[in-house]
């Protein structure tokens, strides 16, 4: 297969030591393996996140968004660009619906990146990595790289809200989406497919703001994991993967509860299954360990 | 507290805006809140209500600001807490019938509220929003360290103390998994550009600001 190229987003989370560092390090392994080659848009900045809204109206996030798209319009033209991040790709594609739609946004978003020296032309799409894996691959081509099934390993396929609401993948439901229960499976895992928190908001920025609240979420979150019987927690977004893995101390200390479940990417599973080691799975990452991955890391590949 | 500079400032925006708008709050919302000309949509079914995860912490669910908007109610909806406690999940706005962008709304009228000074005082989220806001704003890219640092430690320093000793255990986690680089507190990564990424986001405001009169 031809290697397949686009300009990465990574995000602020995923840089060199940051929260979501072991998302980066997997998805490297992962793409490896698929032959994806990404390029770092360059000089790319922070999408404003979910949370930054109270410094700005919309003109203002919709400038800084705009940015990312100019840079790789002019530095990596043609290519699609990839987030990893749920945010960074919602708030860049809303950027881009939004100033497709009005012709005065447009203008005035162009009128402010004049400062930078740049210019949004709107010719680049962005896309989330899992967009990239389902439709630029399919599941069976996934599939063909597996070396290692994650045999009798029960995964919570988490999607949580960003990568799910209010855009989506394509063909999926809001309600129940199925793609990561696909994913786990094409990894020769056994996906939990009646979790009933799959799409459960994890409180986002607010875990930090109103702690108590959101830990009310988190819990339902991990206590349904655990009914189902699931091994492990899989997701493809870096603030419900750190919510849902770091904050069940805390929901253990206020619930009297003795929740250690590990809460995995993606992108993790894959470079497990494709035969990456434990460290290029960067499963030295998580707090919670996830021990069953790791046995299956250290394992000899069966083909 | 953050972002409580120019208050003066602040208090004219508001008697500005009173004296223009008089009693037609709907239209200052839908002339000045990020997609404010959405707010006469709305049927009151109240799906958005039930399909909000902090519903049951909202005193004013999202119907009910809509209505109180119609209703002229400017000051109750400016100092409410409510729109403080969305999460941006977006579950609002997939299930809404009418299919108004719920959680930009809910922003933009937290952000107008901000902006005029009527925002409550005693908000954690709106601390957090306006450090978040101030903490990429000055190089380009989000700073955790520094981020959780000024949260910590936004109650002055006895506090922050006790709140980065309550969190020792989980830094010290975030540490071992390479998670966390002390590092980034004397800097941090960035974009190159600062001067543009900077002069944009002005301009930008500038440009806000003046199409919604809000210019000084």
């Amino acid at each position: 297969m031809a290697k397949k190229e686009y300009a990465f987003y990574p995000g602020c989370t995923s840089h060199y030591r940051g929260s979501a560092s072991n998302y980066l390090v997997s998805v490297e392994s992962m793409c490896k393996t698929l032959d994806v080659k990404l390029t770092e848009i360059p000089d790319w900045n922070c999408c404003g996140a979910s949370v930054s809204y109270a410094g700005s109206g919309e003109l203002a996030r919709h400038v800084i968004n705009a940015r990312n798209f100019a840079l790789a319009e002019r530095d990596l033209p043609g290519q699609d660009i990839v987030a990893t991040c749920a945010a960074c790709w919602l708030n860049a594609r809303e950027t881009k619906e939004q100033l497709g739609a009005s012709a005065q946004l447009l203008a005035d978003t162009n009128e402010a990146l004049k400062e930078a020296g740049l210019q949004y032309r709107g010719e680049s799409e962005v896309r989330h990595m899992v967009e990239v894996l389902i439709e630029d691959f399919g599941y069976e081509a996934l599939g063909e790289k597996v070396v290692k099934p994650l045999e009798g390993v029960k995964f919570a396929g988490y999607v949580g809200c960003q990568t799910n609401r209010p855009f989506g993948i394509a063909g999926e439901s809001f309600e129940n989406p199925m793609y990561l229960d696909r994913l786990v499976e094409t990894m020769g895992g056994e996906a939990l497919t009646k979790y009933e928190q799959k799409v459960t908001c994890c409180g986002g920025a607010l875990a930090v703001s109103e702690p108590e609240k959101s830990q009310k979420q988190i819990k339902d979150i991990v206590e349904s994991a655990y009914d189902h019987g699931a091994d492990m927690i899989v997701t493809p977004c870096p603030l419900c993967q750190a919510n849902v893995e770091i904050y069940q101390a805390d929901v253990n200390r206020k619930y009297g509860t003795k929740f250690n479940m590990p809460v995995t990417y993606y992108s993790q599973l894959m470079t497990v299954a494709y035969g990456g080691s434990a460290k290029e799975a960067a499963l030295d990452g998580q707090i919670i360990r996830a021990t069953k991955l790791e046995e299956i890391a250290a394992k000899p590949a069966k083909k | 507290m953050p972002g409580d500079a120019g208050m003066g400032d602040m208090a004219d925006l508001n008697e500005r805006a009173l004296a223009k708008y008089r009693n037609d709050f709907l239209r200052e919302v839908e002339e000045r809140v990020d997609e404010g000309h959405w707010v006469k949509m709305c049927m009151q079914c109240g799906v958005c209500a039930g399909s909000c995860p902090f519903g049951p912490h909202w005193e004013h669910s999202p119907p009910k600001i809509f209505l109180m908007i119609r209703a002229g109610k400017r000051e109750a909806v400016l100092t409410s807490d409510s729109m403080w406690m969305c999460t941006s999940c977006y579950n609002c706005v997939v299930r809404c019938p009418r299919k108004l962008p719920i959680t930009t709304i809910m922003h933009g009228l937290a952000t107008y509220a901000q902006r005029l000074g009527l925002a409550p005082k005693v908000q954690p989220t709106r601390d957090f929003s306006i450090i978040f806001w101030e903490n990429f704003t000055r190089t380009g890219r989000a700073n955790e360290m520094r981020l959780m640092l000024r949260l910590w430690f936004k109650e002055g320093f006895a506090a922050g103390v006790k709140k980065a000793l309550s969190m020792r255990d989980l830094g010290l986690a975030m540490l071992r998994t390479k998670r966390m680089s002390p590092l980034e507190i004397l800097g941090g990564h960035g974009v190159k550009d600062v001067k543009g990424f900077q002069a944009m986001i002005r301009k930008a405001k500038e440009i806000e600001d003046r199409r919604r009169g809000l210019s000084g």
